[in-house]
């Protein structure tokens, strides 16, 4: 009992302590936010009128919930970066030499991501609304919509926190995260119906879990109209059930994996 | 031997990185309230000490205790008891001073309100009540080091690590270090200080142990020390060869051991005792001798005397030699 109240309350000061760099550098929400909006806007307004969709779904709808995901997905890469930056100024070896918890600074970093993210999603939706989306479902759906897009975030932010104590150079971390999230983002349903891909890579972004997400994310705004059909796989005819496997799996590995590379880490 | 009241223990640690034997059986101890200076060239060992005594690494042989708790099997405790200032001021620069010793008062379990009582007090202690509301970007390098020990005595820890407290300060700043430094140690606060100023060892320590190579090669205090490589000497400069024989032949009578001659820059060191009155009389011998002297002193033996004595190279030559590789970075050292 009291061990887990100690984690919960150094988690939260560790939490505060991140949620403050946010609130003195505005830049980092301000092109955390940007970016998701020109991705809006391009993808709607430029890519949009390329791409064929069945009748019964506009672009805009389809659109959203793939950018939703792929937005936080690549916000999850900045827990890794951060990371990496406190071990390099030998904050992490501080935290290592006080007598709190062994595991509140990951989980103070991972959950002030996650408060990023909500705020990122929350600009894009209002972005969203302004550009013809629309949510066709009902409250708890919809909340759930984006609370299976932050788990997910989440649990892609434990596996960047492990990242970021492997590697230990933040603009290492961002390269190195590019070049797997990129292709996992972008070989799944997130901009283009899978109906186009070839059939290795259509099979791989069926059982991808950010076309998973995505699809989640659609089915539970209401994006995803019946007469629209969504391929046969398993994962996308059951996409909230397949994702939270993902999340569980991901954290139940890469917690550990996370805190103990933590405990072993030190400042070169 | 270790006594009662040492507040550190250390026995025969020995640490491996890979094939690099970085320490080699260190044995040391801190007595209460006192400070020992760990002192050493780059590479010499002296943040590995630190980091396996601060619980952020686990030895592979011998032991070490802090208040008689050891550092392996009884960690949570000893981090406790223990504040630790590293090489970098590891403060976060987004946060204000305030904000950063609150934080780490918080992690010490210090409860909101003495938090910030403790913060409170240690800005004012290290002159940084001014800045307190800044971030800690904005400060210069002295305020950080301040601000960073001050988040590592929040907790009024029992024995504190500086780990080269004033590496990369101007010489005001790490004067001021200093003083701050002295401060704690009236306060009753154990420190382990690593430098490798000899000057900065010889003015804050009660006791010295030298380390090169992760062997201890010589403890005691700076006296002590200085008594291994001799005692006081004339030095003096000639203008000529014939000079210098001259010359050493008049100072003879003086000398307490044979003196040496430096053909090359026509220098005579003198081992001599009696302090100034026979450095006067040195000047009287010399005096209408017709030996031209360009320079004359009296020298004691300073701590890079005894490091040069020790190790054969001096405390410089030894930092210049390992500047290619990261100081005192573990994982760098197996390289070498």
């Amino acid at each position: 009992m009291s061990a887990l109240s100690h984690t919960l309350s150094d988690s939260l000061v560790i939490t505060r302590r991140n949620l403050i760099k946010v609130k003195r550098v505005p830049d980092l929400i301000v092109f955390a936010t940007l970016s998701p909006i020109m991705f809006v806007l391009l993808f709607r307004y430029v890519f949009g009128g390329a791409i064929n969709l069945p009748d019964g779904i506009t672009y805009a709808e389809f659109l959203l919930p793939g950018i939703f995901a792929q937005t936080v997905v690549f916000g999850s890469t900045t827990t890794g970066a951060s990371i990496a930056e406190d071990l390099q100024k030998g904050l992490i070896d501080r935290f290592r030499s006080l007598p709190m918890s062994r595991s509140a600074v990951l989980i103070g970093r991972t959950v002030a991501d996650l408060g990023l993210n909500a705020i990122s999603i929350l600009v894009m939706a209002l972005t969203g609304l302004l550009v013809g989306w629309r949510i066709n479902s009902s409250v708890p759906e919809a909340i759930g919509g984006f609370l299976i897009l932050l788990v997910f975030a989440f649990a892609v932010s434990w596996m960047m926190a492990l990242v970021g104590l492997l590697v230990r150079t933040p603009e290492v971390v961002n390269n190195a995260s590019f070049i797997v999230i990129f292709p996992l983002t972008f070989v799944a349903n997130t901009f283009v119906p899978l109906e186009s891909f070839p059939s290795v890579l259509r099979t791989f972004a069926e059982w991808n879990p950010v076309s998973t997400v995505v699809q989640a994310a659609r089915d539970l705004f209401g994006n995803q109209p019946d007469s629209v059909p969504v391929a046969d796989a398993w994962s996308l005819q059951n996409p909230v059930l397949y994702t939270a496997i993902w999340a569980v799996a991901i954290l139940a590995v890469f917690v550990p994996l996370a805190v103990r590379a933590y405990l072993r880490t030190a400042t070169r | 031997m270790p006594g009662m009241s040492d507040a550190v223990v250390v026995e025969g640690l020995v640490k491996r990185f890979g094939d690099f034997t970085a320490l080699r059986g260190v044995d040391l101890t801190v007595a209460q309230g006192t400070v020992l200076g760990l002192l050493g060239p780059n590479g010499a060992g002296k943040t590995t000490v630190v980091r396996i005594l601060s619980t952020l690494l686990r030895a592979d042989g011998g032991r070490a205790e802090i208040t008689g708790l050891d550092v392996a099997t009884q960690a949570d405790q000893v981090r406790a008891v223990i504040g630790l200032t590293g090489q970098y001021a590891a403060v976060d620069e987004y946060l204000t001073g305030e904000e950063n010793l609150e934080m780490v008062g918080r992690l010490y379990r210090l409860g909101k309100k003495e938090s910030r009582a403790r913060a409170g007090q240690l800005l004012e202690r290290f002159d940084l009540t001014d800045a307190a509301r800044r971030p800690a970007k904005t400060y210069s390098g002295g305020m950080r080091r301040r601000l960073d020990i001050a988040a590592s005595l929040i907790a009024r820890p029992q024995v504190l690590f500086l780990d080269e407290p004033t590496t990369g300060l101007d010489p005001r700043s790490r004067l001021g270090m200093w003083e701050f430094i002295a401060d704690l140690v009236s306060d009753g606060t154990t420190i382990l200080l690593t430098t490798q100023y000899l000057e900065e060892a010889d003015r804050l320590a009660d006791r010295m142990v030298v380390i090169d190579r992760g062997a201890v090669i010589a403890r005691g205090t700076a006296d002590e020390l200085k008594a291994q490589v001799g005692g006081e000497r004339i030095e003096l400069t000639v203008g000529s060869g014939e000079g210098l024989a001259r010359a050493a032949e008049l100072l003879r009578p003086l000398a307490v051991d044979e003196p040496q001659r430096d053909e090359q820059t026509r220098r005579l060191t003198v081992p001599v005792t009696g302090g100034a009155a026979t450095l006067a009389q040195a000047l009287q011998l010399l005096e209408g001798s017709g030996v031209e002297l360009l320079d004359v002193g009296l020298r004691r033996p300073d701590l890079d005397d005894v490091f040069l004595t020790l190790t054969g190279h001096s405390a410089d030559a030894a930092v210049d030699a390992t500047a290619g590789t990261t100081a005192d970075a573990e994982p760098a050292e197996s390289t070498r």
